[in-house]
């Protein structure tokens, strides 16, 4: 086998096929609603979303989570429909729904056959401007969120520490702040609260409306028209979000972290820019590439050299968020094998880093990391879903969804030249943070006790 | 020579995409010389194939050594032929392509996805074929995923969510095959040695108990080349014997296993159906009104909608060979334990006496019906669709007459299914968590 014709091959294949197969059409309202579709018609099915530019890392202090929590009331009912009637008419039309909110954005999906879409676009425009938000439903679904921050997180040790840790290391980025919110801010919204955040982030020209599926595109422009058209646009363009840019960090942080648990955990993270902030576009694209070097399957280092080689591992991963709208963590994770420890991982893992910094990566490794990327683009459009993903949230956080079609040739034209200096510009020791989990015992007090009821 | 080969992936690039969309999926299915089940539907659009060969080798098989099969399975891809664990994972990443292995209570598998392109995907499936068919199973390899298999176990003592499912498990099947975790326990895997994952191996990874699944962009011929190329290599084996039938709980039981959580975990059920259950359909659209109709659903209502009790609150039936289990499953705040589990004990117990409404059963089916298309929108799903039925030897139209199962349930036949099957005086509750004192906020 010729490698390197292979290679070549590999390499063009993936750029044809999104070249080709990638069509996006963008239409904006009159009202600032942005519409973005991408037909696709290997199954008659189509994916709705609403994109709204809001998450966390909009939040002041003191109502921290609220995005997520206004999330929830979004199902609690309109002028037009009751609590609950959203999900009850999506579900009777065969569709699958739900929302989710991150740092940077809250969106809002139905999956249907494609013929359906005017029923999510009609629930999705009324609900945009016209939301009832009730003292009783808040009351209830503050429960209900503080029953889902105690499951993901309080009752989660290692979830439990990358919040801490997070807390450690962004000064006063809003990335420091739980996507879920903290506690006693859970505890203390008012409805006056969730009305003020509604009116100031949802309306048409604060969203993006994402369509992927066997739809024609002229006709899904001309049904967001007759929905979305007449909402009115609002004047949050006039509150500027404060750029809340993170300070400059001065040294090397560290802490412990002591919770009930069986396994200690490491956890790094350096501080680095992302797409949107950096100065030269290629040093994201190059971060990403390291990340790939490190954490990119199971050859790649971190998985050869320190679970399978030096055996100092049981579990190891790196990671990196190039499209984040604020500067972000370049992340490491560990946890260290039996008679291991997390400062043997430290170490460890600093040397990887330094190797970075110190070599170039083999051509061999390089071409791995792009393989896969090339080939992920073609099986990510096996799912719409995951496609409107993309679009959606590379809008939303202001890089456009153009990015997705440069993407693969971006992370093609990366040097193992551009990896090392990357590597030694970002991966410093004054910007890095470090948590180390140190377990308590799990109470001694596990006891069962058992009853029979004895019925029959 | 390069712009030869792009001109003709392109091409055929084209010509995918212009192919008009297939409504149903096309099931072909046919048996090697040596008794290997292959079952294949061609997929355009996209030049990727998913591959997924299946062996009656799941957890139910690991005898009285708890986390052998998962063992087995999780060394396959760490040694095999002239190949090192890192020259596996090259020879896959250098292609794109991605290899996963993975068991289940009945099934272990091994999974590919790669790229069509032809010399890419031969490096692909080459290196599948010789995973399955000459894993080494070397002593230092083992040693050290046997450590990494005891430290998931022990980490899994951080969980009070799974800690509550081994407890459930137990509880329902008690020394059945399906009562012990998938993963094993520290106590059993701490006493393999590799010549146990050998015999394993050797008993069930061969052509008589294997079948292969293969969703792309593949000829019928290509594909039959393909399950060729993976089975030739096996012995051919024989069938394990069938699993025991499920020995039904005789009374109700309750297990509160303390843990210092601030939510208790609630699991209560019972073994409920399995796939070629004559009653599958009425459990199924019954159990999707009861609580398995994600954000619409009785359970959900009473649960979540209108007491704010959990974040979760769902029923569900996991239809296995045998009698898999009928869960209904919250979490709660430890003080709210009692009143969350009476809510869910009523649900239940006034969905099987009065049995689900017209409207209910109504608006079930048009869901059901309605996003028929999606459940195999995907090559993914459609995979495991095309898995499922080809593992439990389902009839090939089973998605095909699927609407028309669901359309024939009525609310009676769903009311006298219940009435039989669910039994609230053989529920088996556990509840994990802290305990009654009122848990901090």
């Amino acid at each position: 086998m010729n490698k390197r014709l292979l290679c070549a091959a590999l390499l063009w294949l993936p750029v044809f096929a999104t070249s080709a197969a990638t069509k996006v059409s963008e239409q904006v309202l009159d009202n600032g609603l942005k519409i973005l579709v991408k037909e696709d018609h290997r199954s008659p099915v189509a994916v709705s979303q609403v994109w709204y530019k809001v998450g966390s890392s909009y939040e002041p202090g003191g109502i921290t989570g609220i995005s997520h929590m206004l999330e929830h009331m979004m199902f609690k009912g309109t002028d037009k429909h009751a609590a609950g009637e959203f999900s009850r008419i999506v579900a009777e039309n065969g569709g699958e729904e739900n929302a989710f909110t991150g740092t940077d954005y809250t969106a809002y999906f139905q999956t249907m056959e494609a013929s359906r879409l005017a029923v999510s676009f009609e629930l999705e425009a009324d609900r945009m401007r016209n939301l009832h938000l009730l003292a009783d439903e808040l009351k209830k679904e503050l429960q209900v969120v503080t029953e889902e921050r105690r499951m993901r997180t309080d009752d989660n040790p290692q979830a439990k520490m990358q919040e801490h840790f997070n807390a450690m290391a962004y000064t006063n980025s809003p990335y420091k702040n739980p996507v879920i919110g903290w506690p006693n801010d859970i505890e203390n919204y008012k409805v006056e609260d969730l009305q003020a955040w509604y009116q100031r982030w949802y309306a048409p020209n604060n969203a993006t409306l994402v369509v992927v599926g066997d739809v024609d595109t002229k006709a899904v422009f001309a049904l967001a028209e007759r929905y979305f058209g007449p909402l009115k646009s609002c004047d949050c363009q006039s509150y500027t979000l404060k750029p809340q840019a993170e300070v400059e960090q001065l040294g090397v942080r560290k802490m412990t972290i002591k919770l009930p648990a069986k396994l200690p955990t490491l956890v790094m993270g350096y501080k680095v820019p992302v797409l949107k902030t950096v100065q030269h576009e290629w040093e994201a694209y190059a971060l990403e590439v390291l990340a790939g070097v490190l954490d990119g399957g199971s050859s790649a280092r971190l998985e050869s050299g320190l679970v399978r080689g030096k055996q100092l591992a049981v579990s190891v991963g790196a990671s990196y968020s190039l499209t984040s709208r604020l500067p972000e963590l370049f992340t490491l994770e560990a946890t260290p094998a039996e008679g291991k420890t997390v400062w043997n991982l430290e170490t460890a893992l600093k040397d990887e880093i330094a190797q970075l910094q110190i070599k170039l990566v083999d051509n061999d490794e390089l071409q791995r990391i792009k393989a896969q990327v090339l080939a992920k683009a073609v099986y990510e459009r096996d799912s719409n879903f995951y496609q409107a993903m993309q679009l959606g949230m590379l809008e939303t956080v202001g890089l456009g969804w153009k990015v997705v079609d440069q993407y693969v040739e971006k992370v093609n034209q990366v040097t193992a030249e551009q990896v090392r200096e990357v590597a030694q510009k970002y991966l410093l020791e004054d910007k890095l943070s470090v948590a180390y989990l140190e377990p308590l015992p799990i109470t001694g007090n596990i006891t069962e006790s058992k009853t029979e009821i004895g019925v029959r | 020579m390069r712009i030869q080969l792009l001109s003709l992936m392109l091409l055929a690039w084209v010509v995918a995409f212009c192919t008009p969309a297939q409504a149903a999926a096309k099931i072909e299915h046919w048996q090697t010389s040596q008794g290997s089940r292959i079952y294949y539907v061609h997929s355009e659009g996209l030049p990727m194939v998913d591959i997924q060969v299946a062996f009656d080798a799941g957890s139910a098989r690991d005898g009285s050594q708890f986390g052998l099969s998962a063992l087995t399975s999780g060394m396959l891809d760490t040694g095999a032929g002239q190949w090192n664990a890192d020259q596996i994972a090259q020879r896959f990443e250098s292609v794109g392509a991605q290899f996963s292995s993975s068991i289940s209570n009945d099934m272990a598998s091994v999974s590919l996805r790669t790229l069509t392109d032809k010399p890419l995907f031969d490096k692909a499936l080459e290196t599948l074929q010789v995973i399955l068919t000459r894993p080494s199973f070397n002593e230092a390899d083992f040693q050290r995923e046997k450590n990494r298999t005891l430290a998931g176990l022990k980490q899994q003592e951080e969980s009070p969510a799974e800690l509550a499912h081994i407890a459930y498990y137990k509880a329902l099947y008690n020394d059945h095959p399906y009562g012990h975790p998938g993963s094993g326990l520290i106590a059993t895997v701490s006493g393999f040695n590799v010549t146990d994952l050998r015999n394993f191996y050797q008993n069930y990874y061969v052509a008589a108990n294997a079948m292969v699944v293969i969703v792309g962009d593949l000829s019928r011929s290509q594909a039959e080349q393909t399950a060729e190329t993976l089975i030739s290599g096996l012995p051919v084996g024989h069938k394990p014997e069938v699993l025991p039938e499920v020995v039904m709980p005789v009374k109700a039981s309750k297990q509160h296993i303390d843990f210092p959580s601030s939510q208790t975990h609630v699991l209560v059920g019972m073994p409920g159906t399995y796939r070629k259950d004559v009653d599958y359909f009425n459990l199924y659209v019954g159990n999707h009104i009861l609580g398995g109709g994600g954000l619409v659903s009785k359970l959900f209502e009473e649960v979540r909608e209108k007491r704010g009790l959990a974040y979760s609150a769902s029923s569900s039936f996991a239809p296995m060979f045998r009698k898999g289990p009928f869960t209904l499953s919250l979490q709660t705040r430890n003080d709210q334990t009692v009143l969350a589990l009476d809510v869910l004990n009523k649900t239940l117990a006034d969905f099987i006496a009065q049995g689900p409404t017209e409207a209910e059963l109504i608006a079930a089916k048009k869901n059901i019906t309605g996003g028929f298309a999606m459940r195999f929108d995907t090559n993914k799903k459609l995979l495991s669709y095309v898995s499922m039925i080809g593992f439990y030897e389902m009839p090939l139209d089973y998605l095909d007459t699927f609407q028309q199962n669901v359309e024939k349930v009525t609310t009676v036949s769903i009311k006298d299914a219940f009435k039989r099957r669910i039994d609230p005086q053989l529920m088996q509750t556990i509840t994990l968590g802290g305990s009654d004192k009122k848990s901090e906020k």
